[in-house]
């Protein structure tokens, strides 16, 4: 094992780095095209809900890998060619954002319309009301399972391997064809997200504790 | 794209048979592991509560790919041979023991000490407070949830055609490169799995109504 870290540490490094950012790109991704799809989900327009409620409905239907094979081998019949790594952070972003959409919408929801009723009386407008009032109630609310959510996105990055993005898993695989062993390189490649996803639930139990102060 | 559903339809419903024994196997196979991991966690005894938190951090914290790597190479570096689909069933049993056992805890804890405790002392067995008191109770409550893992663990199959399994996600890459047209294939593909998540969520919203109607009598 000593000799394995010696030779391949660097490797190794470099794909959990490659991990990492593209989980976290992903993330931003999702974090950000899920907003304009809660409020979708929560429109009084059926033009509006309904295609947000089947784009929430197909991404959390799918499995990832074959939404990477439509992006990445389909694209170029749309004209769409994408790099792996572009056509990974998409792929992720886009299949999380339907989860994240469903995650704000019933953070939103779960505001209390009193609370909403008071702030209309004391003369809020409706920009307001949302601004000052729904998000900040919804953001604790929806702290917890987007977390959780954050870690899944981490976990299914590893599928980014099929399309020969070189992050952990992929490396991983490379090192094993290169050592003729499997176990050695794959359990690496677990023990590393097992450390980050760890890493992620400890955060969020931390930013949970300190947004738990704030309701006083 | 009907012509490639008329040319290589048998294909893939042979191979979303295999997805649906698959995922189906590993369901059945992680409900008792799942039930022992519970029970264990609940049990208070230090060790076992340590060794399936254990259990549960690390098939709840890696990812299903590699998981299911390490359980196709794992055997043959130990001088054994393992039929990809056998490990496939292996793997995602595992996993979904972990993520199953924590819904049957919660199951499990749902359910009013004061009952148990009542039919102890009215002389039933653990195992009858078990079966006939606690389960049948908890089921109720854990459904949605088991839904929802099903459901994943069906998307979570598509994973194992990575270690050869001719499941369908394996049959369309198959047909995909012998046929050069991939968006389509993979989009047949993708209206299967959507299909059977639909299936499979009314399957069990009527079985949801079902029960809440028998508990109510």
């Amino acid at each position: 094992m000593g000799t394995f870290l010696e030779t391949y540490g660097g490797l190794f490094a470099a794909a959990f780095a490659t991990t990492l950012t593209l989980t976290a790109a992903g993330l931003v991704v999702a974090a950000l095209v899920a907003l304009p799809l809660a409020l979708g989900l929560r429109s009084q327009s059926w033009l509006i809900a309904v295609p947000a409620r089947l784009y929430v409905e197909l991404m959390r239907g799918a499995p990832l890998v074959i939404l990477l094979f439509l992006a990445y081998y389909g694209g170029p019949s749309f004209g769409i060619v994408l790099d792996a790594e572009t056509a990974g952070i998409a792929g992720l972003g886009l299949y999380g954002a339907g989860y994240f959409a469903e995650i704000y919408r019933a953070g939103l929801n779960a505001v209390p319309r009193g609370e909403i009723e008071a702030a209309a009386v004391l003369g809020l407008s409706r920009g307001q009301i949302f601004l000052h009032v729904r998000i900040p109630r919804a953001a604790r609310l929806v702290l917890p399972p987007a977390i959780g959510q954050a870690i899944n996105l981490l976990k299914e990055s590893a599928v980014l391997s099929v399309i020969t993005v070189p992050e952990l898993t992929k490396v991983a695989g490379e090192v094993s064809n290169l050592t003729f062993s499997a176990i050695a390189p794959y359990l690496t490649a677990a023990l590393l997200y097992w450390i980050a996803v760890e890493a992620l639930a400890r955060a969020g139990d931390a930013a949970e504790r300190h947004l738990a102060v704030g309701k006083s | 794209m009907w012509d490639l559903i008329a040319q290589n339809g048998a294909v893939l419903l042979d191979g979303l048979a295999v997805t649906l024994a698959i995922s189906g196997a590993a369901l059945l196979v992680g409900c008792p592991l799942g039930v022992f991991l519970a029970r264990a966690t609940l049990s208070g005894r230090p060790i076992a509560v340590a060794t399936s938190g254990l259990y549960r951090s690390f098939w709840r914290g890696t990812p299903i790919l590699v998981q299911l790597l390490i359980v196709f190479y794992l055997p043959a570096a130990l001088g054994l041979t393992l039929v990809p689909t056998i490990a496939a069933i292996i793997g995602l049993s595992l996993n979904t023991a972990a993520f199953q056992s924590e819904i049957y805890r919660a199951g499990l804890v749902a359910v009013p000490a004061g009952q148990s405790e009542a039919a102890r002392m009215l002389g039933l067995s653990r195992r009858a407070i078990l079966l006939r008191i606690e389960l049948p109770q908890a089921v109720r409550l854990m459904l949605p949830a088991l839904v929802g893992e099903a459901l994943t663990l069906i998307k979570n199959s598509s994973l194992v055609s990575v270690i050869a399994v001719t499941e369908i996600t394996r049959r369309a890459q198959q047909i995909a490169s012998a046929t050069f047209r991939p968006l389509e294939t993979y989009a047949i593909a993708l209206i299967a799995y959507l299909a059977i998540a639909a299936l499979l969520a009314g399957a069990g919203l009527l079985l949801e109504r079902r029960l809440a109607s028998a508990g109510r009598s």
